[in-house]
């Protein structure tokens, strides 16, 4: 008998999750944010369906605001042929002008994110969205369900959560009602990083440490990625040896100095490292228990 | 997830902590996350931050159960609601904890937790030694199938870290957990907040020879699903090229290669395993735990929900078994109530029709039930509507392990294990009849329909089937009216007014219903059948056309003014009990096939109502 690995165990359980969706639901749909756990969603899907191409969409919520890095990779990615994405943007925030930059980051993030999802979802009538969220990523994710319900009015209820036992999973909804699927629920971020190592998966060069010009701000250092981010008073651009540990919106994002520039000097200061994930992100720490609340919102 | 996702990896352990927030179990997992470095600065700041804002009397200590409490309203009332997953390692493994909280929910959140672990961590307080709540964990862990158990006594500080104490804990549970049918259980004697014995060997306890906690989870041995038959689940079908289909799916027990007879379950056909298809390359042999796409040498009907199956020793089929079940609805579960039944990747609907005992969780002892509530653990007989391949949840947590689906809300209501499959199925027989009912119904010139009247007590339902009859009976039809009241003086009459007898009631009148249009006849029914979900029984019993709703719509206060039998009187004086439309629901139909608005009409003008229906709408003849 051979002996798998942790890594072996993980991708198994995901490509399970993505084929209990595809068996159970009409229209589902895998949430492409471009970063690394969208890279590793994106190459299971692959896996689950293979030798047959993905068997449902990407659908990308694109809030104008990305890194252009970002958005090169992803049109990259469109162009392999085998995947069908498409782009979603909340047009009336654009026409109001919502930016991250003056209206904040909470504002920003319910009007183009929570509310450009929400648009994108009912507009194609999508009843499960697989996402890359992972329990380990922060507190009130460490009871998210692999498959979440979410009632008419995409909101999650953590008292209305199923009970979720074996790998046995209750998929039957109403219509207009839907779920959010969660394929990578026990990965860590070291797993991922691991596991984008051991395939050779494709991943935004932003991760990787590179001279980038970048600002101080409230105690974060923020990439100048076009002539849309305004110096405050005072704010120099200064090129830093620097690298992303997740990618958003760029002036909500903080970039961490380091000098990993490959994935396997990345690794190892992933594995010295004493600060969490999510840290570099500024929406994270607007009040307590803000994910948790953005979440019944419908924020992913 | 034994099989699909685990697949005896031995790097990587699942386990489960039970214990209350008294005995510290938030406290020894923090410990546990903070030892093996799972733990970021930023959050350790916001720890430090946070203890001392809850604790102005001790401000310099971590309170480590901040760590696992997480969300908001549980914060605020201080109580872990729901089953949070951790993730630590180790240079020598990987941990996945489920962590369940000790107080309420207890039995449905221990079941969920213990559902996805093969270890599990049993938590006291070394002050108060074992508590009933020890018992009833260490009974939930043996029945969802954990085998591997220690005990860890918390709090040795407070007793002065004495071994004569911890020993006295640990002997009382090694019987208690050998009359669970655990084999030898290790016990620790452990401070949780120092972590002494948990990463680290305690000084002040040198009696002991250890392991600590982590040394034993790093070698408990985890659960192979490697051994056994092989077996697979089909989860959807894919397709290879235009003329090839594959079935993909987890193997959940043993092994297959290319080559390998396998038998389709439960329709037993025959086929060989052609290619085993992976991305990552054909596999020559793949095992329990790998998700694969197989593609075999012949054209078969095979849909999800079917199971593959070694074709030498294929997995024992059958509708009819004795299982365990945690009850984890809020409306109790009734027996004979329909629900959906999950295993493996196939949905039947299933009744529970008998409940033999439920279990007290904190004595063991077995108690007569007629229903069980939440967080009820009974053991019962299951009924399914088709036959399916399974195996005991002993032998198999995959094939073995059901959940229970509420058809109408779509909520998870229980879960249950299969204990083994009970005979009646394997030796009774349907017996072919020559004649069926198309032939009888064509010798009375008519199709046979059943018309289901339903609507609240005085509604006018037989007065409105009885004008129905007559007009049909006048035309040349061949007709019964079977009357809930009527039934109630003969076959029903052993059945009360409780939810559970209502169940049986209508069960019992859509077999009679059913057995009177398979002779061919026209069936007018005149139930109150207050809930939805027996009215669904009733339909699914007939094929498509042939079962006629009708909802006999009159408001309750014009019930209550007419009052036929006096009934609403008593009701209303207290005199009746589970009377329905006073203290006992009606769960209107959502879309009838006919809707009589009877509020202001005359009976005759409804009847015409129904016999246009059938024969213009219907062409019954």
């Amino acid at each position: 008998m051979p002996a798998f690995s942790r890594l072996d165990a993980l991708e198994a359980e995901s490509i399970y999750i993505f084929r209990e969706t595809l068996a159970a639901f009409r229209r589902p749909v895998m949430l492409y944010s471009i970063g690394k756990d969208s890279s590793v969603l994106l190459h299971l899907l692959r896996k689950a369906c293979f030798p047959a191409r993905p068997a449902m969409p990407l659908l990308h919520v694109d809030t104008t605001w990305k890194f252009r890095e970002m958005i090169a990779f992803r049109d990259d990615i469109a162009a392999a042929g085998d995947v069908e994405l498409r782009v979603h943007t909340n047009e009336e925030g654009v026409r109001q002008g919502i930016s991250p930059l003056t209206h904040g980051s909470v504002v920003h993030t319910d009007v183009m994110k929570t509310q450009g999802l929400k648009q994108a979802l009912e507009k194609y009538g999508f009843d499960a969205a697989v996402g890359g969220a992972r329990r380990d990523e922060e507190k009130s994710r460490a009871k998210e369900r692999v498959f979440s319900f979410r009632n008419a009015q995409h909101r999650w209820d953590p008292k209305s959560q199923r009970p979720e036992l074996w790998s046995n999973f209750n998929t039957h909804i109403y219509k207009g009602e839907s779920v959010r699927v969660f394929p990578l629920s026990n990965w860590t971020e070291m797993d991922v990083w691991q596991y984008i190592r051991r395939e050779s998966i494709p991943v935004v060069p932003l991760y990787f440490a590179k001279s980038r010009p970048v600002v101080e701000r409230d105690g974060a250092l923020i990439m100048v990625d076009d002539e849309r981010f305004v110096l405050r008073e005072g704010e120099q651009v200064q090129m830093r040896k620097v690298r992303f540990r997740t990618l958003g919106c760029y002036p909500l994002t903080g970039a961490i100095p380091s000098e990993a520039d490959t994935l396997d000097k990345l690794i190892d200061e992933m594995s010295a490292s004493r600060s969490s994930e999510r840290q570099g992100r500024v929406i994270d720490h607007d009040g307590e228990a803000s994910m948790e609340r953005r979440k019944q919102e419908g924020y992913f | 997830m034994t099989a699909p996702s685990l697949g005896g990896i031995p790097s990587l352990l699942r386990f489960i902590t039970c214990g209350s927030v008294d005995n510290g179990k938030s406290t020894l997992l923090g410990r546990l996350l903070y030892d093996t470095g799972a733990l970021p600065d930023d959050q350790l700041e916001a720890l430090t931050r946070d203890s001392r804002r809850l604790h102005d009397d001790a401000p310099t200590a971590l309170d480590f159960s901040l760590l696992t409490d997480g969300l908001d309203a549980e914060r605020q009332q201080g109580i872990t609601i729901d089953v949070a997953y951790r993730y630590f390692q180790t240079a020598r493994r990987s941990f996945i904890v489920a962590d369940c909280p000790g107080h309420e929910q207890y039995t449905r959140n221990m079941a969920t937790g213990a559902s996805h672990a093969e270890a599990a961590v049993v938590l006291v307080d070394a002050r108060k030694g074992l508590l009933p709540q020890t018992r009833r964990h260490t009974y939930l862990c043996a029945l969802l199938g954990i085998r591997q158990i220690v005990l860890v006594v918390n709090k040795m500080d407070l007793v002065g870290h004495g071994e004569g104490v911890f020993a006295g804990i640990a002997q009382a549970y090694r019987e208690l957990a050998q009359s669970l049918g655990f084999g030898d259980v290790k016990a620790l004697p452990v401070v949780a907040l120092t972590g002494e014995n948990v990463s680290h060997r305690s000084e002040r306890m040198g009696w002991f020879q250890g392991p600590t906690l982590l040394e034993w989870l790093e070698t408990a041995p985890s659960a192979s699903g490697q051994a056994g038959e092989f077996r697979m689940p089909v989860q959807w079908v894919n397709r290879i090229d235009s003329s090839t289909r594959g079935y993909a799916g987890t193997l959940c027990g043993g092994s297959v290669a290319a080559g390998d007879d396998i038998v389709v379950q439960p329709a037993m056909k025959r086929a060989r395993v052609q290619r085993i298809v992976t991305a990552d390359g054909d596999l020559a042999r793949a095992w329990a735990g790998q998700a694969v796409t197989l593609v075999l040498d012949r054209e078969l009907d095979i849909s999800r929900g079917d199971v593959l199956a070694d074709a030498a020793n294929p997995a024992p089929v059958s509708d009819q078994f004795a299982a365990h079940i945690v009850w984890m609805g809020d409306e109790a579960l009734l027996p004979n109530r329909t629900y959906w039944l999950k295993v493996g990747t196939r949905t039947v609907n299933a009744r529970v029709t008998a409940i033999k005992h439920k279990v007290d969780v904190d004595t063991g002892a077995e108690l007569a039930a007629r229903r069980l509530e939440l967080n009820d653990v009974g053991y019962g007989n299951i009924d399914l509507d088709h036959p399916m391949p399974f195996e005991a949840y002993r032998d198999n947590r995959d094939l073995g392990g059901f959940i229970l689906i509420d058809r109408q809300t779509h909520a998870t209501v229980g879960c249950g294990m299969l204990d083994f499959a009970l005979r009646r199925a394997g030796n009774l027989h349907w017996q072919h009849l020559d004649l069926d009912k198309d032939a009888r119904s064509v010798t009375k010139g008519q199709r046979s329909r059943c018309l289901w009247f339903t609507g609240l007590s005085g509604a006018g339902k037989s007065t409105v089937a009885n004008l129905v009859e007559r007009r049909l009976h006048a035309l040349g039809y061949h007709t019964y009216v079977l009357d809930g009241d009527n039934l109630r003086h003969g076959l029903n009459k052993d059945l009360g007014f409780t939810d559970e007898a209502r169940v049986e009631n209508v069960r019992r009148v859509a077999e009679v219903a059913h057995l009177m249009v398979d002779a061919g006849l026209i069936v007018l029914v005149c139930v109150i059948s207050p809930f939805a979900s027996e009215r669904r029984f009733a339909r699914e019993l007939f094929d498509e056309d042939e079962f006629v709703e009708v909802f006999v719509d009159t408001p309750l206060e014009e019930c209550e003014r007419r009052d036929p039998k006096g009934l609403y009187r008593k009701a209303r004086a207290g005199d009746i009990r589970n009377f329905t439309g006073i203290d006992s629901p009606y769960e209107s139909p959502g879309s009838p096939e006919i809707h009589l608005l009877a509020g202001g009409r005359r009976a005759e003008q409804l009847a015409e109502d129904v016999v246009a229906y059938l024969i213009e709408g219907q062409g019954i003849r």
